[in-house]
């Protein structure tokens, strides 16, 4: 392989941070410095990656995945040139764009067509490059009507889409893209995807970092596995997705947990949860639903014993800590479930109508005579978005307050009624 | 960072970690030069939008400070102008050039931190940032002057033919301001304390400054250290340029394109090692 074919060159890049020290006082800085010359090293460290190389030919599309604190975000800082690795060196052949997050830069105060112009400076295209895309840009964003209206009265969908209808089309040999998919609704995300797909064919090489599983696998040719900065599994994305969702451990992979020892679990050995899976309305494992989306949670456990009169519960806590919503077989169509000794999965189709904003939740296996089988309570973490679906559904408010949002029917009176003429 | 052009034309980035001292590449200040030119538009144009007077603000300020040193200076504590120049158009004079400049070096020390967003996101070079900071007050100091080209014919000065060399005065003051505001921005992404620091500095310097006063009135055994102060000479070329004589000794002059010579290189060199770091403590 020539070296010229690489696009990108991640060559034993590790990335140090000093937790406890940086900002802060002068007062504290000039204690740290006196200290500093008495002992060292001060502070703790914490290698947010080691040892990681990775090499993208040209028109490549790889995808990087791995768990939240893997390292994935410090390798696209690094790769971006926001930051400087501590040790190691990367080299990039061609012009670098990165969608880190869109929108950076977006005043407010602006319309958004200065914010076209504004954020298309801030990612590095050149002012006429601008001008020419412009309509395209415009067309893409889908917000033709309100192009001269300041931002600050768009609504959120609409800031991202423009958002990303900028970034999406920046020209760059080289495209870093970080979890802008997860953000508005079903159609554009299908509309991003399939932009970032014509990109990719377009013989540009393409770094994806999600958490979104089937755009990675529908998108990348080959990925990488982090995990504790590391690179733990390289291969192509089938490969590597999959290996991802069976690591062993008690900890949560995007909508599945595997509960292995070591998690804090209620109850005794007749009966163990073994897995939990949160699926989202297209049946996939996610941690992030949308607004109104139905789900199913689908919980794996393994019965030693028989037992007659067993009750799953599932409990929704908000992140307050409080218990906002609890649902029990016996209080749907399954009733008392007898278990026969082995292996069983048992489905829950929910619609638990929940407010944006992040939950937890709780798995149980109890018997009708109270007694608790197996438990484990935040087996599984995940957030509702802002906007349904389609779209067609947006919570508006700045704040949420509370966390569910029952389904509700309105009427409203005759007009008379309220003013009178 | 590191780019060059491969024959080919192929830009090569490496990032790696740096431990040398160099100078920030002005040829990637260029290559961004069109960002820079929309933050100065951003910041210009927001600063008087959704305010019922709008631009007028850049005239209003100075005139109401310049009357309250009037009143309170000028008229009650019998402090004096410069011969044939009414108090009050003196002190204005003055006012639109210090504004201007605290504006600038205010807006430098804090643009890092007010960019937080950009900064721990985006790659540009950084020195873009503090440049785009210190530009826009020059638009309410050319406001400013337009008023003060019509005050003058009214209140019976006369117009000397050096005014012309007014906008350099504000360029200089533009590049004390920089060259001040680049180690206080490099400084305020780890040190907060620069927030407190930096208007605490702007006041004094309202007082070590011959805004208000003229120079005459520092004892002649204290104005070569009065004239550390970069911006009394960069007021004194001011005052000559728009009075036509020259009140304060030539040295006085001198000190401020050497301060932002040398202080402008050495903050050039710091805000570059600096900014290695900043989105990781910023």
């Amino acid at each position: 392989m020539a070296e010229r074919d690489l696009a990108i060159d991640v060559e034993n890049v590790a990335k140090r941070y000093r937790l406890g020290t940086g900002a802060g006082t002068l007062a504290e800085r000039l204690g740290d410095a006196l200290r500093l010359r008495l002992r060292r090293p001060p502070g703790e460290e914490f290698w947010a990656l080691r040892d990681v190389s990775m090499h993208v030919l040209r028109g490549e599309v790889v995808g990087v995945i791995g768990q939240n604190g893997a390292g994935k975000s410090t390798l696209l800082k690094l790769l971006s040139h926001i930051t400087l690795p501590t040790e190691g060196r990367i080299t990039l052949r061609g012009r670098v764009g990165s969608l880190l997050e869109v929108g950076t830069g977006f005043h407010p105060e602006l319309t958004g067509r200065e914010n076209v112009f504004l954020n298309g400076s801030i990612l590095g295209m050149r002012r006429h490059e601008i001008a020419e895309r412009f309509d395209e840009i415009v067309e893409f964003s889908g917000i033709e009507r309100f192009i001269d209206t300041p931002v600050k009265r768009y609504s959120s969908g609409m800031y991202v889409r423009l958002a990303f209808a900028v970034a999406a089309h920046l020209d760059p040999e080289i495209l870093l893209v970080d979890e802008v998919l997860a953000v508005g609704d079903i159609d554009f995300q299908r509309k991003c995807l399939g932009r970032l797909q014509s990109v990719a064919g377009g013989g540009r090489t393409v770094v994806f970092v999600s958490h979104n599983l089937s755009a990675v696998k529908q998108l990348c040719n080959r990925a990488y596995l982090l995990e504790s900065g590391r690179v733990i599994a390289e291969g192509s994305s089938d490969t590597v997705v999959a290996r991802y969702l069976q690591s062993a451990g008690a900890v949560q992979h995007a909508g599945v947990a595997t509960v292995g020892e070591g998690v804090e679990r209620l109850g005794g050995e007749d009966a163990r949860l073994l897995r939990v899976s949160l699926l989202d309305a297209a049946g996939d494992p996610s941690d992030r639903l949308h607004l109104g989306e139905r789900f199913t949670v689908a919980v794996e456990l393994d019965v030693r014993r028989e037992f007659p009169d067993t009750v799953v519960e599932l409990g929704f806590t908000a992140a307050d800590g409080m218990r906002v919503a609890s649902a029990f077989t016996s209080d749907g169509g399954a009733g008392v479930l007898a278990l026969a000794p082995g292996r069983h999965e048992i489905r829950a189709a929910v619609d638990a109508a929940l407010l944006p904003g992040e939950f937890t939740l709780d798995v149980g296996l109890h018997r009708l005579t109270g007694a608790t089988l197996d438990m484990v309570n935040g087996v599984l973490a995940f957030t509702v978005l802002r906007s349904s679906q389609d779209g067609g559904d947006v919570y508006p408010w700045g704040q949420v307050r509370g966390s569910v949002r029952p389904r509700t029917v309105w009427t409203v009176g005759e007009p008379s009624a309220v003013v009178p003429e | 960072m590191a780019a060059s052009a491969t024959p080919e034309a192929e830009l090569v980035t490496v990032v790696e970690p740096e431990r040398r001292l160099t100078l920030p590449s002005l040829r990637e200040v260029w290559e961004y030069r069109d960002l820079l030119a929309m933050l100065v538009r951003r910041d210009v144009s927001v600063r008087y939008k959704q305010t019922a007077v709008g631009a007028l603000w850049a005239v209003l300020q100075p005139v109401a400070l310049a009357t309250v040193f009037s009143v309170f200076l000028g008229a009650l504590a019998d402090v004096p102008s410069r011969s044939g120049v009414p108090y009050a158009i003196y002190a204005y004079s003055g006012m639109i050039m210090w504004l201007a400049f605290s504006k600038a070096m205010q807006a430098c020390a804090d643009s890092t931190v007010a960019s937080a967003d950009l900064l721990s996101k985006v790659w540009f070079p950084r020195l873009v940032i503090p440049l785009a900071a210190v530009l826009p007050p020059l638009v309410d100091f050319a406001v400013g002057f337009a008023v003060l080209l019509v005050a003058l014919p009214i209140s019976g000065v006369g117009i000397e033919p050096t005014i012309v060399l007014v906008p350099l005065a504000a360029l200089l003051a533009t590049a004390v301001a920089l060259a001040g505001g680049l180690w206080f921005a490099a400084w305020h992404v780890r040190y907060r304390d620069v927030q407190h620091l930096v208007p605490f500095l702007l006041l004094v310097g309202l007082f070590v400054t011959p805004i208000v006063y003229p120079f005459s009135l520092v004892p002649e055994y204290a104005q070569a250290f009065y004239a550390l102060n970069p911006m009394v000479g960069v007021l004194e070329l001011y005052r000559w340029m728009l009075f036509g004589d020259l009140a304060a000794p030539w040295y006085a002059v001198l000190v401020p394109f050497v301060v932002s010579a040398v202080a402008l290189t050495g903050g050039a060199l710091y805000f570059r090692a600096a900014e290695r770091t900043f989105a990781d403590v910023i």
